[in-house]
């Protein structure tokens, strides 16, 4: 009895991987050249699965910043920001993303993932109620294991379920936060934020937003889902990360509550880890000047979302169930998405293999996400591969073939 | 198995009956992840079904000590214990 036995059915499937080709789990980039192109297996590979929405992460002015921030602050802060103190980028930071967002506070986390654990399960303690999106990032669910708070699921995007379970608890003490997303990861499909907010009003929730898909690509400003539907009043705190739209790593949270700064003596995955170190620090604070003074980057990312999955709908595919940066391909056979998946990258086609559990309602999906650095040529050639290896394979039926017109 | 527990899963039964081929067979006894082949996620919107069904919101340690139907039909009861 080995102490990976309790993994046996994660080793067969992962094993079977393997043998399908490439492991999607564990793909190696030779070399990534921009925000769309890399090299893989010594050939060129478009990529369409990065979450580089932007297409920031080659930005001149960005990459400035970093080195000069390594010259003058150096490679690594050491230590966190409770025992080893604050560096000034942290600081200016924060309160570029509070000004950002028009809020009174704003906190910076190392990762995206410690901004969702961190928060949340702060906020929720022992005796709260934390309602969740049932298609939650596993951080959100990872947060309610840490959490002492009772954790509840509701149906995806459904605010009549929310409304039910909140009404479930009436009568019982402690607060009731209420998570969803901005835009789910897997489908790319948005959350009904004004349904959800004025269910919160009226049963007397708090709202936690997780806009990491959504930051710098929705709303007129790019303050995400929120903004675009007009109910940033009701959210009360929003959690986002800089590993995509801003091209770096870490994540931050955001509220205009008096007491938000507590956290910052309460919240574990902030106290115990190092903090951002100033490269870091400096190509985030860098980006989020350009989000925040130039809107273009997300248009075109929305456009070319649009173009992408236009492009797919017309093939034939079954998508996610509505057009955005994230372009989901459903496929219900589990060996025939992989095999589909190794197919793209042997024609130059990088995109994400998703596979249950991590995919709501046990479905497979080829998950793309576009950049607005994309061309679109390179949106056009994706769907022009995407289509004819899904007929090849069988993904779409032949006898609906028709020409793929060109989108737009 | 108390008579409340026993016809609790009676009713969960019935539920997962019509959710599989018919003529599997499915009892109390029955391991709703492993005999039924869901994973963890579908297991959890096997349970949306049953807090519909009940009028309860089971949290999700509970659900994470479950394995048996059996197993659920007490943590149903003893939520509709303190929902009375």
């Amino acid at each position: 009895m080995s102490i990976f036995s309790k993994f046996d059915h994660v080793r067969t499937a992962f094993r079977a991987l393997d043998k399908s080709g490439r492991n999607p789990f564990g793909i190696r980039f030779d070399k990534v050249l921009s925000p769309t192109e890399a090299i893989l297996e010594g050939r060129h590979i478009l990529l369409f699965g990065t979450n580089n929405y932007l297409g920031l992460t080659f930005d001149r002015t960005c990459v400035e910043a970093s080195v000069s921030a390594i010259y003058e602050a150096g490679t690594g802060t050491t230590g966190s920001r409770i025992a080893n103190g604050t560096y000034a980028g942290h600081t200016v930071l924060e309160q570029q993303i509070a000004e950002f967002y028009g809020r009174r506070g704003a906190m910076v986390f190392t990762t995206g993932y410690q901004a969702i654990l961190g928060l949340i399960s702060t906020l929720a303690g022992r005796g709260d109620h934390l309602l969740i999106d049932a298609d939650s990032h596993a951080s959100i669910y990872d947060a309610g294991k840490l959490s002492a708070a009772e954790v509840i699921r509701f149906r995806h995007n459904d605010p009549q379920d929310l409304a039910r379970r909140l009404r479930r608890l009436e009568g019982l003490p402690g607060s009731r936060i209420v998570v969803t997303e901005g835009l789910f990861s897997m489908l790319g499909d948005t959350a009904p934020l004004c349904e959800i907010a004025a269910v919160k009003r009226e049963m007397g929730a708090y709202l936690i937003v997780d806009e990491a898909h959504s930051m710098g690509v929705l709303g007129k400003n790019g303050r995400g889902l929120a903004e675009a539907v007009g109910v940033e009043a009701d959210v009360d705190f929003v959690v986002g990360t800089f590993s995509k739209s801003l091209g770096a790593i870490g994540g931050f949270a955001v509220s205009d509550l008096p007491d938000f700064d507590l956290l910052r003596v309460t919240c574990r995955p902030y106290m115990f880890t190092a903090s951002l170190p100033p490269a870091v620090v400096a190509s985030v604070t860098a980006s989020l000047r350009r989000v925040a003074t130039d809107n273009l980057l997300g248009t075109r990312v929305l456009a070319n979302g649009r173009r992408l999955y236009r492009g797919l709908a017309q093939a034939g595919f079954d998508l996610g169930p509505e057009p955005g940066p994230i372009v989901a391909v459903k496929i219900s056979d589990r060996e025939l998405a992989i095999e589909f998946w190794n197919a793209l990258i042997a024609a130059g086609i990088y995109v994400n293999l998703a596979l249950p559990p991590a995919t709501p309602g046990s479905q497979s999906l080829l998950r793309s996400s576009v950049s607005a650095a994309h061309t679109e040529m390179q949106i056009d050639r994706a769907v022009q591969i995407m289509a004819d290896n899904g007929y090849r394979l069988g993904v779409l039926s032949s006898d609906l073939r028709i020409a793929v017109p060109a989108a737009e | 198995m108390a008579i409340r527990v026993e016809n609790i899963a009676a009713q969960i039964v019935r539920i997962v009956e019509t959710r599989i081929p018919a003529g599997v067979p499915v009892s109390a006894q029955t391991r709703i992840a492993r005999d039924l082949g869901l994973d963890s996620v579908a297991v959890m919107d096997f349970v949306m079904e049953i807090e519909d069904h009940f009028d309860i919101s089971i949290p999700l340690d509970r659900i994470a000590e479950v394995e048996t139907v059996e197993n659920l039909a007490y943590v149903v009861e003893i939520l509709l214990k303190e929902k009375d």
